[in-house]
């Protein structure tokens, strides 16, 4: 996409950013011993940690990822916004309070509490790292999204710039100054966002956002025996018509310029797409130009408003409830992308969808036999709903929170806090893609950017400020997942597996070095997934911390019989078959640019298969190391 | 500044609220699991008007974040209490 840099929006995200960096800086010279760089001492206010816990959870996935994806697939994006929530009910009814009578600083030693057991120590510590990482991709990638518009950047300086400050911000703080920072961060984020969505229920719909209604080219098709053979117009040639999964496309010359269109359902018409090429000489050409011919735009809008069965051109501010039922009796555009793969060129269609369509379950993830589902289509949207309920509480990064407070009833004060302040935003959110979605704002490169360009739609002051937030949001995050992370590197493995004897001077140098290294690795991660919806990426963050922690966890908190090897071998078979099953996934393949309908997997979303497995290994495994258990360290108090 | 063995030798209540946890945990379960049942079994129920005019998909996913804070309420105003009584009791008989 083609952006002009906002100047307003330059100098607000640079206050945000040096405030970000004073703040930490302020609590850094507090931070001294292991304890406070690992997890703040244990001192921190429950309400303060509520929202910091909001402050974390809503990660570039929910403000970015979420948004993008109910601005471009409607309701489906919402089950993220449930799933999500849903998970804080695992994370308070079963885990807060009995884990945090169980542990220390890291998830590890929660887990090791009952068994001093070298190889959970290790397993444990590998689990941390792969979740957090896995995590950290999503955010990297958000991050470098958040600057094309915001300072007219490439992505991958986005991402450099992201992974240099919280290298820096976590390498001389740690975890006083990443709370303090997610507190704000976390505030300001839902406080704007309903800025954001009355700004949304005010404006109404209508069908010329911004003053004039989007004009696309349509050109009449000539077709013979359901073959496209010709146009008839005189203006554009014919160049020749390509076949990508049941859709036609028609590449057409105009004046020298490329530009591809679509042929309509009823064979009568073609439709104009959006196109990047990337020409034989390596350039990429937006819509058959070159990008300083800005000829690429943004897009989304509604092509007809029904209210109380009357047709009209805008309906005027609305109530939360109102725009439901007002969209859904009317008609929208969105812009579906497809790989024309032989021509090196990616169009996004329109696809004309019913506010119906766009409010119900079913067209990201098809559930009806009519909208397409299969049984792995089925088998996908249960998986995914299973990893969300359950991958909360296995977050490493989020577990860390839990003893950042003094007592249990802080714990769980706390997470209810985090619970109605983020269930709120998820709220939110529902408005905000919506609102994306059918105010011509959507940047087909990247649904990332729904939110954002939706706030420039309605003033550059609210986009900077809101751009400032989202990307002290990525900082926020991305500090806390390297401070869990250089945790389980330094903490974990160097300290407790491999029994180095460190003195807290030596601990802290470790753990930075820890994040050091981890943040190299994350910015590499984040140039090499751009153009991904960093929620999608955070449901597979999901699946695995659902897999690989959540049955060690809950097992160890509610099966007397559970045993250390069971633990480790639960962990390491969560840990490969989720991943492994992400990486011979279709979204995967696409990724490595090959078809996707040639994975050997046919869903993306490992949880329905991994959880189970990890599971059943842990019960069996444990069942057949009973006698292990009779020499376990009895420090552990079942609740 | 308790520590957490501390505070592990005075909570009686441990039993109590880890027992009420788990029951809202199920309920909450049954409920998720219906939203995910439905959308399987019949997706084009999830399109229908139910209440005010909107369908069930908005009603029953906006509910369930609903629900979830609500139940986030009643958990800590019941743990809260059986702490209070029962951590009592053990001082008053210490």
């Amino acid at each position: 996409m083609i952006y002009n840099v906002s100047v307003g929006a330059v100098v607000i995200f640079i206050f945000f950013v040096v405030a970000v960096l004073a703040l930490s800086f302020y609590f850094a010279r507090k931070t001294k011993s292991a304890a406070g760089y690992y997890a703040a001492g244990g001192k921190i206010h429950w309400g303060v940690n509520g929202i910091a816990f909001a402050g974390d959870y809503l990660s570039a996935a929910s403000f970015l990822g979420i948004c993008g994806m109910i601005a471009f697939s409607g309701y489906d994006g919402f089950l993220y916004s449930i799933g999500y929530l849903a998970g804080w009910v695992v994370a308070l009814f079963l885990v807060a309070e009995p884990l945090k009578r169980l542990g220390k600083y890291t998830f590890t030693d929660a887990l090791d509490a009952r068994f001093n057991s070298k190889s959970i120590k290790l397993t444990a510590s590998i689990s941390t790292l792969v979740v957090s990482i896995f995590y950290l991709i999503p955010q990297m990638v958000g991050a470098g999204d958040l600057v094309v518009p915001l300072l007219g950047l490439p992505h991958y300086v986005g991402v450099l710039i992201v992974g240099s400050i919280v290298i820096f911000i976590v390498a001389t703080a740690g975890m006083t100054s990443t709370t303090y920072v997610q507190f704000i961060k976390g505030a300001l984020l839902i406080i704007f966002s309903t800025i954001l969505t009355i700004y949304i229920l005010n404006n109404g719909l209508t069908l010329k956002p911004g003053g004039e209604a989007p004009q696309f080219v349509r050109i009449d098709a000539i077709v013979e025996d359901g073959q496209l053979v010709g146009i008839s117009d005189e203006d554009y040639q014919f160049e020749q018509a390509v076949e990508v999964e049941g859709n036609i496309f028609a590449k057409l010359e105009k004046q020298g310029i490329i530009r591809w269109f679509k042929l309509s359902e009823d064979l009568n018409h073609l439709d104009e797409t959006l196109s990047v090429s990337v020409a034989p000489d390596g350039t990429r050409l937006y819509n058959g130009e070159p990008k300083s011919a800005e000829k690429f735009y943004q897009v989304g809008h509604l092509t007809s408003i029904k209210v109380d069965g009357v047709e009209v051109d805008e309906t005027g501010p609305l109530g939360p409830f109102e725009f439901f039922t007002a969209l859904e009796n009317s008609e929208l555009v969105r812009f579906t992308r497809k790989e024309i793969r032989d021509e090196q060129t990616t169009v996004w269609y329109q696809n004309p969808t019913t506010g119906h369509d766009m409010i119900s379950p079913g067209l990201l993830l098809p559930l009806s036999s009519k909208a397409g589902a299969t049984f792995w289509t089925k088998l996908n949207f249960v998986s995914l709903m299973l990893a969300l309920f359950l991958g909360t509480s296995a977050l490493p990064h989020i577990l860390i929170r839990y003893y950042t407070v003094p007592s249990q009833r802080a714990a769980r004060k706390s997470t209810i806090v985090a619970i109605a302040a983020i269930g709120f935003f998820y709220i939110l959110t529902m408005y905000m893609g919506l609102g994306a979605a059918i105010n011509g704002v959507l940047d087909v490169e990247s649904s990332n950017m729904a939110g954002p360009l939706l706030a420039r739609y309605f003033g550059v002051g609210l986009f900077s400020i809101i751009s400032a937030i989202a990307f002290a949001t990525v900082l926020g995050t991305v500090s806390g997942l390297i401070v869990a992370s250089s945790g389980a590197i330094a903490h974990d493995f160097l300290d407790n597996y491999l029994n180095m004897k460190m003195d807290d001077k030596k601990k802290v140098l470790a753990g930075k070095l820890a994040a050091f290294s981890v943040g190299i690795f994350a910015i590499i991660l984040g140039i090499l997934f751009k153009g991904m919806n960093v929620s999608f990426l955070v449901g597979l963050a999901f699946s695995v911390a659902a897999s690989a922690n959540l049955p060690s966890i809950l097992f160890l908190l509610f099966w007397e019989k559970t045993t250390a090897k069971g633990i480790s071998w639960s962990i390491i078979t969560g840990i490969l078959s989720s991943v492994l099953i992400i990486l011979l996934s279709p979204s995967m393949f696409d990724r490595y640019g090959l078809s996707s309908s040639s994975a050997p997997i046919p869903f993306d979303n490992p949880g329905i298969i991994s959880i189970p497995l990890a599971v059943i290994v842990l019960v069996v495994v444990s069942l057949n190391t009973q006698k292990d258990n009779s020499s376990k360290v009895e420090n552990y108090h079942h609740g | 500044m308790h520590g957490p063995a501390a505070k592990i030798e005075a909570d009686k209540a441990a039993a109590k609220k880890a027992k009420l946890g788990v029951i809202l945990f199920l309920c909450y379960t049954v409920v998720y699991a219906g939203f995910v049942i439905i959308g399987l079994s019949d997706p084009e129920l999830m399109g229908k008007s139910v209440i005010g005019n909107q369908n069930l998909a908005i009603v029953y996913g906006f509910g369930l974040i609903i629900l979830a804070i609500i139940m986030g309420f009643v958990y800590n105003f019941f743990c809260s209490r059986m702490e209070d009584r029962m951590n009592q009791k053990l001082e008053e008989k210490s």
